[in-house]
């Protein structure tokens, strides 16, 4: 079956994990890895995967799309070049997975709104954060039940999981995922917490979400929101478990969660990594198969 | 007596914490008007600097924290208005509060700031530290839970913090874990590898009863900047009480230019007739220092306790069994959760 060929932009955790993701794709194939640093371990990494590689940044791939017929990219670097990278490779006809807080597209957690965005074409799709993949899905299995005021969530990561580039950005990470939680979770106002564990054995990755209903919960039918939330959401991230809850408490709605990873390129305890590359690996090949079935069809490149 | 004839002359800066560190031991509920009449009381008495706003500082109001019943500025405001020689501070922690937040703070008159981080955590606070010089606040590098980091690893941790800017670092005991031999060793390491010009801070908390120890063996060793609270307000056991740390230094030759009979008068007249419980070792906050846990898991532990039936010390040891880092409350209900379905106190989900 033809594959709509990729590059990924970013050579760190998440792009690295990503190749293992889109190599096992029926749909989606790995061609470019880009990076900046040419002696970096994770460019080295993509060409013994079969990758082609570059260290010059977006610019030093733009001269291949078109001969290598890529047309979506995924960006794995930072919200800072992540506007300066989707605007090169757009006015190519790439359509941009963005996996960093920059956020300048539609946002996306495929089991709540992945259908919205195969219906229009978007040439930027983000993908919020970990936290926000992880937890959201569980925001708007409440949200969706009974209006929900205020939602908030804390994510516990291991500190071995968490790459340099979200380390010195963690206020975009918290401002995207607030944002979203709102935006796609439904409810009125969002509050993310993300805490870095250094402990070893490294954690789990952990979530809890906290949701304030505006009226009394109704315990069953949100229970089994939840419940029906996390098996969509297993489908792409198989360790994505329920360890207790949800707990009702006057208004309070609290679910605790942990993702275990597939350990594709960090062990099981990323699953932070995880559920970030499977979700946009998903959300990409929803894509792909429209642009296969010839539904939606992306731009000619603007010619320079 | 060489010891304390080495430190005579030694001058320390010291910062109040029980308008910050106490509102965890109120469950944030410290009133504007309270808020204002102790910061009040603490300028009068010469201390230097006093740290305002919820317990878990800015971003802190949440329902991981508690809600306190008014906003940080409006906290910050209030006392920053009526200040005479001190300096408001607060504290953020990356991941929590955010530079957004930082210049709301500094808007509303805080001057002083201790960014925040788990002890090996340092390169998550580059943006705030270097955000917090921006606005020419005196900024510090807190690295927490020091006991989970061995001497050398603070160095470097502490050296990180420098680079992005901070002013001071600080070894924080937030567990009350240490004893006078970690901290010197700590901050021994730290005064070796930092700039001469970097201070170094020490913040302590009494669950094994070392506070006022730990922080003379810090002086000792090189800080110049001790954190305490009037009358001990403060998470856990409470923090280095203050007036007895000032009373401490006084007989030691140490110069904090605090006028300690004021000070006195503050613990005992203002302070102590706040506290909801009578901050002190028992047996939970021994409990926290005993096994290394952050010492504002103490209220949470207790109320999981009476909520899912497991005792408040046996949720804490598990929590430091697993390492549990600050910030992490959510994990005390889950924990407790999770032991009371092991004990059959919870039928599982």
């Amino acid at each position: 079956m033809k594959k709509i060929r990729c590059a990924l932009i970013g050579s760190g955790n998440i792009g690295t994990d990503l190749i293992y993701k889109i190599q096992r794709s029926e749909v989606l194939e790995p061609v470019w890895m880009v990076g900046i640093d040419p002696e970096s371990e994770g460019l080295a990494r993509a060409r013994e995967m079969g990758l082609k590689t570059t260290a010059g940044g977006v610019d030093g791939l733009l001269p291949h799309v078109l001969e290598d017929n890529i047309q979506i990219a995924f960006d794995a670097t930072s919200a800072y070049v992540h506007a300066e990278n989707s605007r090169k490779l757009n006015a190519l006809g790439v359509l941009m997975i963005d996996l960093t807080p920059a956020a300048i597209g539609q946002l996306c957690v495929p089991p709540v709104n992945l259908r919205q965005h195969a219906d229009k074409l978007e040439m930027n799709v983000n993908m919020i954060s970990c936290a926000g993949q992880a937890t959201i899905p569980i925001v708007h299995a409440v949200s969706r039940i009974q209006s929900v005021g205020y939602a908030e969530i804390v994510a516990s990561l291991a500190s071995k999981s968490i790459g340099p580039g979200t380390r010195a950005n963690l206020d975009e990470f918290t401002y995207t995922t607030s944002n979203a939680i709102e935006k796609v979770g439904g409810a009125r106002k969002g509050k993310a917490l993300a805490i870095i564990n250094p402990a070893e054995p490294p954690m789990i990755m952990r979530n809890t979400i906290s949701c304030l209903t505006d009226e009394e919960p109704d315990q069953e039918r949100i229970s089994a929101s939840i419940l029906e939330m996390i098996g969509e959401v297993q489908k792409y991230v198989p360790g994505y478990r329920l360890v207790n809850g949800p707990l009702f408490d006057g208004n309070k709605v609290a679910v605790f969660m942990e993702v275990a990873g597939l350990g594709d390129y960090l062990p099981t305890y990323a699953g932070n990594l995880d559920i970030m590359t499977a979700a946009a690996t998903r959300t990409a090949e929803m894509f792909a198969e429209e642009i296969l079935a010839g539904k939606i069809q992306l731009p000619a490149p603007e010619v320079a | 007596m060489s010891q304390s004839n080495s430190l005579k002359g030694r001058k320390v800066i010291l910062h109040d914490m029980c308008l910050r560190d106490g509102m965890h031991a109120k469950r944030e509920q410290i009133s504007i008007e309270q808020m204002v009449k102790v910061a009040t009381a603490l300028d009068d008495s010469g201390v230097p600097y006093i740290q305002v706003t919820h317990g878990a500082g800015l971003g802190g109001n949440s329902l991981q924290h508690g809600f306190a019943p008014h906003s940080n500025e409006e906290y910050i405001s209030a006392v920053a208005s009526k200040m005479k020689q001190a300096k408001v501070s607060v504290l953020l922690i990356p991941g929590l509060g955010t530079m957004k937040e930082l210049q709301s703070a500094y808007d509303c008159g805080a001057r002083s700031v201790h960014v925040a981080t788990h002890c090996t955590e340092a390169d998550t606070s580059p943006q705030h530290i270097a955000f917090a010089r921006k606005l020419g606040m005196d900024t510090s590098g807190f690295l927490m839970m020091a006991h989970l980091n061995d001497a050398a690893g603070i160095a470097k941790q502490g050296k990180l913090m420098e680079s992005y800017g901070a002013q001071t670092v600080y070894v924080t005991d937030s567990a009350g874990y240490m004893l006078p031999e970690d901290v010197k060793a700590r901050i021994g390491a730290l005064r070796e590898v930092l700039n001469p010009e970097t201070e170094i801070g020490f913040h302590g908390h009494h669950n094994l009863g070392m506070g006022i120890a730990n922080s003379i063996a810090a002086i000792e060793a090189g800080a110049s900047r001790i954190d305490g609270s009037a009358a001990g307000l403060g998470a856990g056991a409470g923090n280095t009480p203050l007036e007895v740390f000032a009373a401490v230094c006084e007989r030691m030759g140490i110069e904090t230019g605090v006028d300690l009979f004021k000070l006195m008068d503050v613990a005992e007249d203002i302070i102590v007739p706040m506290m909801e419980h009578v901050v002190r070792v028992d047996r939970e906050s021994l409990t926290l220092g005993y096994a290394g846990v952050y010492s504002t898991f103490l209220l949470h532990s207790k109320r999981a306790s009476e909520r899912f039936g497991v005792p408040a010390r046996d949720i804490l040891v598990e929590l430091g069994r697993k390492k549990m880092i600050g910030g992490q409350e959510d994990m005390i209900l889950d924990t407790a959760m999770t032991m009371a379905k092991e004990r059959g106190l919870l039928k599982s989900a």
